[in-house]
Formats: structure tokens, sequence, C-alpha cells
């Protein structure tokens, strides 16, 4: 817990937002220095949740019902079929490899998201009982997971312009895309931009959402830290519990919305890169 | 932000991560549900085709019956009208066999008539036969007289 002094303050938080590095990391800040830093945290608790993805799917793939499904299979349905309505309401075509990224990004991201909720100071202190100094159990607030997923997303976009419309018609595309033949530099850093926008809005809007939410959480969680003496605990802490709440009912929803908003804007950016009359 | 080993490694897992998904997740269960659907679907049309079926059905009874009651009401006509035949030709015998037994009575009450007649006729004659014999005594042969004596039976 932080002390009452500014300078706890900030270290505290500092503190919680900095990840387990190990290799070529900063020993003083412990940010990632050069290309071999592990982010030891971002990839367990990644790794983690895709195994319990695909543990439950494979425990509920031995006993699937064909026809009179209940329970946990009809919710893992509803959430299918919901993933396959944006894919068939958004994608132009068929692909059958959009439908899986889609739901493998809706569920990973949900599930990475949803660590925001656990209290904040929970997994660090058990953490520090183990040894572990440093501990961000949120994936989704480190750029690598963000970055990594709108990355792949953006290297499939690449794929399948060249694919659908062949290398030509990619390099037409920057070349006469938005304002026709005429004004050929203005149009290749136009497209370039666009293009490059595109994993960049993705992976940053998801951590930059991710990030503020832990940081407000962190801020609700000071409250009672900030409190250490007397009558002010009994006002206080009522209101940190208030907050808290209050926040997490409302993260509840920006986690579901973040993880809905990158799979979406991925079918949409696939599709684009289907059409192939630009 | 730095390019770390730390990307790269989300990288492999997230495409691992699709790959899972897609094998154990996705794949089956939207192919179950796709089956489903199908079944459904094919389940409704059949119970449509049924109902369709039925209501043929229904209309070819329909018409079944109104056949079957036109055609007895036709069978009965005829039985009725046979039925009359049968009456009107049994009358017909009846009068026939009753006049051939009123002509045979007839006949029969002439033939005893006749045959009366005859007696009569041949009592009337011995009888002026015996009354001329006993008012002639001897005068008269029988034997002698025998065709005079018959004419005269015969003229009465």
């Amino acid at each position: 817990m932080a002390s009452s002094s500014g300078g706890g303050t900030v270290e505290y938080i500092q503190h919680h937002l900095t990840n387990l590095c190990v290799g070529d990391c900063d020993p003083v800040t412990h940010k990632a220095a050069g290309f071999w830093a592990l982010h030891l945290d971002t990839l367990f608790f990644s790794v983690l949740l895709g195994a319990v993805i695909v543990l439950v799917s494979w425990r509920l793939g031995r006993n699937l019902q064909a026809d009179t499904p209940s329970g946990f299979q009809n919710f893992v349905e509803s959430i299918l079929e919901f993933v396959g309505n944006q894919v068939k309401d958004t994608f132009p075509g068929h692909n059958p490899l959009i439908a899986p990224l889609a739901l493998t990004i809706f569920l990973w991201v949900w599930l990475m998201n949803f660590m925001d909720l656990i209290p904040v100071d929970l997994l660090p202190l058990l953490g520090s009982f183990i040894g572990i100094d440093y501990l961000k159990v949120v994936p989704t607030t480190d750029l690598s997971t963000t970055m990594a997923l709108s990355l792949t997303v953006f290297a499939l976009i690449v794929y399948y312009n060249i694919k659908v419309k062949g290398a030509k018609g990619y390099l037409k595309m920057f070349l006469f895309h938005p304002f026709g033949k005429y004004l050929v530099p203005v149009n290749i850093v136009m497209t370039a931009i666009e293009e490059l926008a595109k994993p960049l809005s993705l992976g940053l809007r998801l951590f930059g959402n991710m990030f503020a939410g832990e940081l407000v959480f962190l801020l609700i969680a000071l409250l009672g830290g900030a409190a250490t003496i007397g009558a002010a605990l009994f006002f206080i802490v009522p209101l940190q519990v208030l907050l808290d709440l209050g926040w997490l009912i409302f993260h509840v929803l920006i986690i579901t919305l973040q993880a809905f908003i990158f799979m979406v804007l991925t079918i949409v950016y696939l599709g684009m890169a289907h059409v192939s009359d630009h | 932000m730095n390019i770390t080993v730390t990307l790269l490694a989300q990288v492999i897992a997230f495409i691992a991560l699709i790959w899972f998904v897609n094998k154990v997740l996705w794949g089956p269960l939207s192919k179950l549900m796709e089956e489903r659907q199908k079944r459904i679907a094919d389940g409704l049309a059949a119970a449509e085709k049924g109902k369709k079926e039925q209501e043929l059905a229904e209309k070819k009874a329909l018409q079944a019956i109104s056949e079957a009651k036109q055609q007895a009401a036709e069978i009965i006509a005829q039985a009725q009208k046979r039925g009359n035949e049968i009456v009107e030709e049994a009358k017909e015998t009846a009068r026939a066999e009753a006049e051939r037994i009123v002509a045979a009575a007839n006949a029969e009450i002439e033939q005893e008539v006749n045959r009366a007649k005859e007696h009569l006729r041949k009592e009337v004659a011995e009888l002026a036969l015996a009354g001329a014999s006993k008012v002639l005594k001897r005068e008269i042969d029988a034997k002698a007289h025998k065709d005079l004596l018959n004419d005269l039976a015969a003229q009465i």
C-alpha cells in the first residue's frame, strides 16, 4: 500500500504499471531496453487465458448436444452466433479464416480485459509473497499485446489486399486511391497514412482504454491508502467501495465494448481488403 | 514502444490461439449449429409438405364420399325402378293367369254343359223311345225304327 506522501503515490502507481521484465531491461525503471526484453507477466496471463479458452472449448466439445443444447453450450452458441452474424453482416464474400479470427479476438481480448476487474492489489500482493516484485496483471495494458494483435491483423490486411487485388492492384490503390491520377504524390501519402492508421488505431485504442481504466482503479485504491487516521476512515473507506463498485460496473461495459470494437474493426478492415474494386 | 521479443511471442500466441479456437471451438460448434439449422429447416419443410398432403387427402376423401353418395343414390333409384317393374310384371302375370284360369273354367263349364246336354238328350231319346214303345206296343220294332228314333232324339 502507498504511504500518504505524494512521492509514495506516484511510486505506487508506477510500481503497478511496471511489467515483470526479464532479459534486456533497464535495471532502474524495469522498462524494456532492447529487443530481448520479455514481459513475463503479460505472456503468462495472456497464454493462461488462451489456455482457458482452449480447455473450456475442448471440454465443451467432448459432450456436444446436437439437438438439445443446454446451459453452457447455449451460452457459447449464442456468442458464436453473435460473432458469426457480425461477420456475415460486415464481411463481403466468404473466407473461412475471418469468423474464427473474430471469435478469437473477441474472447481473448475480453478475457484479458477482464483481468482489469480483479482488485488491483490482489495479484501483485500474492506475487510479492513468492518473490515477484513487479506484476501487471492485465495483458492488454501492455502495448506488446495490443500491438501484437493489431500487427497480426495488419499483416492479414496486407496479405489479403495483395491476394485479392494482386500486387499491381494494391500498388494502384496507393497511387490513385483518393484523388485520381493527377495527384499521385498526395495519394501515396494519404493511402499510406490511412493504411498505417488501421493497426495503430486498433492497438492504441485498446491499450489506451485499458491503461486508463487500470489507472482509475489505482486512483480509487489510493483513497483507502490515503486515509490512515481516525474519523476519515469512516468516510473514505465507504466512498472507496462505492467508487470502486461504480467504476467496476462501468468497466464491465468498457471491456466488452473494447473487445467488440477490436473484433468489428478487424472484420471491417479485412472486408475492405477483400473488395477488389476500390 | 520497443519491438521486443514479448511482441513476437504475443503474435505467435495469437496465431496459435486462432488455430486452436478454429480447431476446438468454431469448427465443431458452427458445423453442429449449421447441421441443426438444416435439420430444423428440413423438419419444417417436411411438416409443411405433410400438411399439404393431408389437405389433399382430405379433399380427395370428400370427393370420394360425394361420388359414393351419388352412386348410392343412382343405385337406389335404379333399384326402385326395377322394383316397380317387378311389381308391374307380377301384376301383369297375375292378370294373365287369372284370365287363363277364368278361360279354363269357362271352357270346363261349357264342356260340362255340353256333356249334360248330351246326357239329357240321350235320356230324352230313351224316354221317348220307352214312351213310344209303350204307346205303340209291338207295332214298332225297336230294331227297325232305330234310325228314326235316333233322329228324333237328336232333334230334341
